[in-house]
């Protein structure tokens, strides 16, 4: 079923629905550490916290750990801290799978392998990006998640050219070191939801978002997406859920820049 | 006791071409740019430099100071990607050992607990191993026995080996005369392992204070580099300049602006290196000085 499109409810924008879709990730979560990459999961891990999963552990950015889920905007000398998160301390917490981290992806493919060192030839790389920075370590030790904002054929691509997060064929071969606590949970793009919850740990569409038809999504993916014979349409942020993310969390609309429509 | 304090000039001359160097800090962060200058200046080349990459790493590579990067990222913060770096690595200028940021501190940890790798299960399945073919992995030997753990039975993790460095260098607050060295700022972040990894081991400082005093700076607790690891410390005001050295002074974004878009033809670089690297630090904070009176 391709689910029809133009269903935005009035007002709600895009980005709105994208960051209900990243808060659910940590739906349930408990108390681990959320470290949140992109405006859009900041947002959701903010409101998260604020609503049905209070317990979760927020960073400042820096080397602490904040209470409460401060508005995006908050200037630093105005958040409050509970404890030292020192950048050697947050070894401890990943290497003990006290995290769900939500990185960004330039690249994401079919099994849940994601890229951030390079594009093209890893020897002498069309495009140098940042580097693998943590995501191997942290894909292999605690729940990832994922957000790529620009969902397309570039983003969304058959094969990584650079294996930094690592997905889920690649962690089985390298062995149970690699899988026991390995866990690629989902991956929120501008156009829907996805998960890895195949036999063959593919990525299938969870849902997409309001006014976005199953064809879009398809033509974005340049490898075939499992898809279900019904898929939902992802889930639209409550009144309360908004009157937060735009009155409390960011009223500047911050959002509105890393999402359009 | 020694008196550990010394100069740019002697800790620069103390490398040679080739050798391994340790840089701390972290992205644009508490980097020791004066030092980074002074080896941008001295005619020392084919260095592999050690490092959570940030500015320093982009002028090495422009400069052509260094022959191999060894890092997880390299990022300017406000400015996510170093375009110095970027083109460095996509003209095939520099070679790279590309590590997982947890890999990075394990080899340094190693290096400087003097055992020769460190077990983890960070770049498991990733390209890191790919891309570092020299890099081992080896099974748990307690696969019975009171230390056997069951779900990790036949599991092979990564041996990421020392990271042994020739010399480091790091840049604190404060230090004393007799090498203690203090951070000031949220946080030390890997600059003890750095030191701990190398045989030659310098801090630069933004002041140099007589031994005991660092108590009166700020707490003793930040005190986290203390003598046995310093071999040498050098005042350089404004040192970090143009990085975040907190709470002294905050990144220069303007100045790193200039600094990033330097990148963009060699005519560009060729007008910074004149201005900016082809004089000593006191010319260099001299041309900041100037640079942010004519803005």
């Amino acid at each position: 079923m391709t689910p029809a499109s133009g269903a935005t409810e009035a007002g709600v924008t895009r980005a709105e629905v994208c960051v209900a879709a990243c808060a659910d990730a940590w739906r349930g979560a408990g108390e681990v550490m959320v470290s949140p990459f992109g405006t859009v999961p900041a947002l959701g891990a903010r409101l998260a916290k604020l609503t049905f999963s209070p317990d979760l552990v927020l960073t400042d950015g820096e080397a602490a750990l904040m209470v409460g889920a401060p508005p995006l905007e908050t200037p630093a000398d105005e958040i409050v801290r509970e404890a030292a998160m020192g950048y050697r301390a947050v070894f401890d917490v990943v290497w003990s799978g006290r995290r769900h981290i939500m990185m960004m992806a330039s690249q994401i493919d079919r099994t849940g392998n994601q890229n951030l060192s390079a594009i093209g030839e890893w020897s002498r790389p069309k495009v140098q990006l940042v580097g693998v920075r943590g995501a191997p370590g942290n894909s292999v030790n605690h729940p990832t998640s994922y957000w790529v904002p620009d969902h397309s054929t570039r983003t969304f691509v058959e094969r990584v050219d650079v294996v930094s997060g690592v997905g889920y064929e690649r962690a089985a071969a390298a062995g149970p070191g690699a899988t026991r606590y390995h866990s690629v949970r989902l991956v929120v793009s501008n156009l829907g939801v996805f998960d890895f919850e195949t036999p063959e740990r593919v990525m299938r569409v969870r849902s997409v978002h309001p006014g976005v038809t199953l064809d879009e999504v398809r033509s974005a993916t340049a490898f075939d997406l499992v898809t279900a014979d019904e898929i939902p349409f992802s889930r639209r942020p409550g009144p309360e859920e908004l009157r937060l993310v735009r009155q409390v969390l960011d009223p500047t609309g911050r959002r509105e820049r890393e999402v359009r429509g | 006791m020694a008196d550990k304090r010394t100069t740019l000039e002697e800790i620069v001359g103390e490398l040679r071409p080739g050798m391994t160097v340790g840089i701390g800090g972290w992205g644009s962060r508490r980097k020791p740019m004066a030092f980074v200058r002074a080896i941008c200046r001295s005619g020392v080349d084919n260095l592999t430099v050690v490092a959570y990459g940030g500015p320093d790493v982009g002028l090495l590579c422009a400069t052509g100071r260094a022959r191999k990067v060894v890092c997880g990222f390299v990022t300017l913060d406000s400015i996510p990607l170093d375009p110095h770096w970027r083109a460095a690595r996509q003209q095939g200028r520099v070679e790279l050992m590309e590590l997982d940021e947890g890999m990075f501190f394990l080899g340094l940890q190693a290096a400087s607990w003097r055992v020769p790798f460190l077990p983890t299960r960070a770049g498991l399945g990733s390209d890191v191993l790919v891309v570092n073919p020299e890099l081992r992995t080896l099974r748990s030997p307690y696969e019975g026995g009171p230390f056997a753990d069951p779900a990790d039975a036949g599991a092979e993790l990564v041996a990421m080996p020392a990271l042994r460095l020739d010399l480091a260098v790091v840049h604190a607050n404060r230090a004393d005369t007799a090498g203690n060295a203090q951070f000031l700022g949220p946080d030390r972040f890997f600059d003890e392992l750095f030191l701990g990894a190398a045989d030659r081991r310098f801090v630069t400082a933004e002041k140099v204070v007589a031994n005991g005093t660092l108590g009166g700076e700020g707490p003793l607790a930040a005190v986290t580099v203390h003598r046995l690891l310093t071999d040498g410390v050098a005042e350089t005001p404004r040192g970090a300049h143009f990085t975040a050295c907190p709470p002294d002074y905050g990144r220069d974004e303007e100045f790193q602006r200039e600094y990033a878009a330097s990148a963009a033809d060699p005519d560009a670089f060729a007008a910074f290196r004149a201005r900016y690297l082809d004089v000593d630090e006191a010319g260099y904070q001299s041309a900041v000085a100037a640079r942010a009176g004519t803005r």
